[in-house]
């Protein structure tokens, strides 16, 4: 099956590259394997038949919030992006949190196994008309909250870019 | 072996555990912030498995208001760390201890 063979690609593709960005060294190669890792699970949206979301994800995602995260890097150069090695505490703690989210995943994997068939026919995401009817129908009210909510997040950058004089640092 | 629901969300939350140790692990803000937004997209992606196998629009609207969300997010949170950055000239969390003692 074709399908099943995309799905362990793009699926191993993406794991790759999330690993990736935990442990580069350099913060923009961490940026740039989460722009990779977001192509992958574009790819993955597109097996699932959400097409409209693996588009928007690639802009969104990847043409914007990783654009502009690769700017704030450039802009404060954090000491060449390079990170100290982990402390003994740090990797401790990690293990333990790693071993009991291994048994979760392990436990999810063995037990918690949902029957679900493919629905006949072409998804529903595939439909672009649908997001629309959707969207101003039933989600009428949330798409306007989230419109107010750009608006406010457009300010709280603008007022928190600004520089305040006259305010003390803590010590 | 077919590629179903479970193998989907297995996936989902193998990348989140990714992203939450990317938080738990890093020390430099923006790395964890990218970590953050690792689990946001995660989540997403068992979304988008729930929707197509259940048949469901729903779910798909979700991952909407989801990405809309996390451009205002990051939006916010980069401000905060440019701010952080010019006053206390580092974005390292182990440095950022002000409220210590």
């Amino acid at each position: 099956m074709t399908a099943d063979l995309m799905f362990y690609i793009f699926s191993t593709f993406t794991v790759a590259c999330a690993l990736a960005v935990v442990f580069n060294r350099n913060a923009v190669n961490a940026a740039m394997c989460f722009l990779l890792a977001l192509v992958g699970l574009a790819g993955l949206f597109v097996l699932l038949e959400a097409y409209l979301l693996a588009v928007l994800l690639v802009f969104v995602y990847a043409g914007a919030v990783v654009a502009l995260f690769l700017f704030i890097i450039m802009l404060l150069d954090v000491r060449g992006g390079h990170r100290p090695n982990f402390t003994k505490a740090t990797v401790f703690s990690a293990t333990a949190a790693a071993a009991l989210l291994a048994v979760g995943l392990l436990s999810l994997h063995s037990r918690g196994r949902i029957e679900a068939a493919l629905p006949a026919g072409p998804g529903v995401g595939a439909d672009l008309k649908s997001y629309a009817y959707q969207l101003f129908t039933l989600y009428l009210l949330p798409v306007q909250i989230v419109g107010f909510m750009l608006l406010i997040a457009m300010l709280g950058v603008i007022v928190l870019s600004k520089r305040h004089e006259g305010l003390e640092d803590v010590k | 072996m077919n590629i179903g629901l479970n193998d989907y969300l297995f996936l989902s939350a193998l990348l989140f555990a990714i992203g939450f140790f990317g938080v738990l692990l890093r020390k430099n803000t923006l790395v964890i912030y990218m970590c953050l937004e690792l689990m946001l997209v995660a989540v997403t992606l068992a979304l988008v498995a729930f929707s197509r196998y259940n048949g469901t629009m729903d779910g798909n609207v979700f991952v909407f208001f989801i990405l809309t969300v996390a451009a205002a997010e990051v939006a916010v949170g980069l401000a905060i760390i440019v701010a952080l950055f010019r006053r206390r000239q580092t974005v390292q969390v182990d440095e950022l201890n002000a409220l210590r003692n």
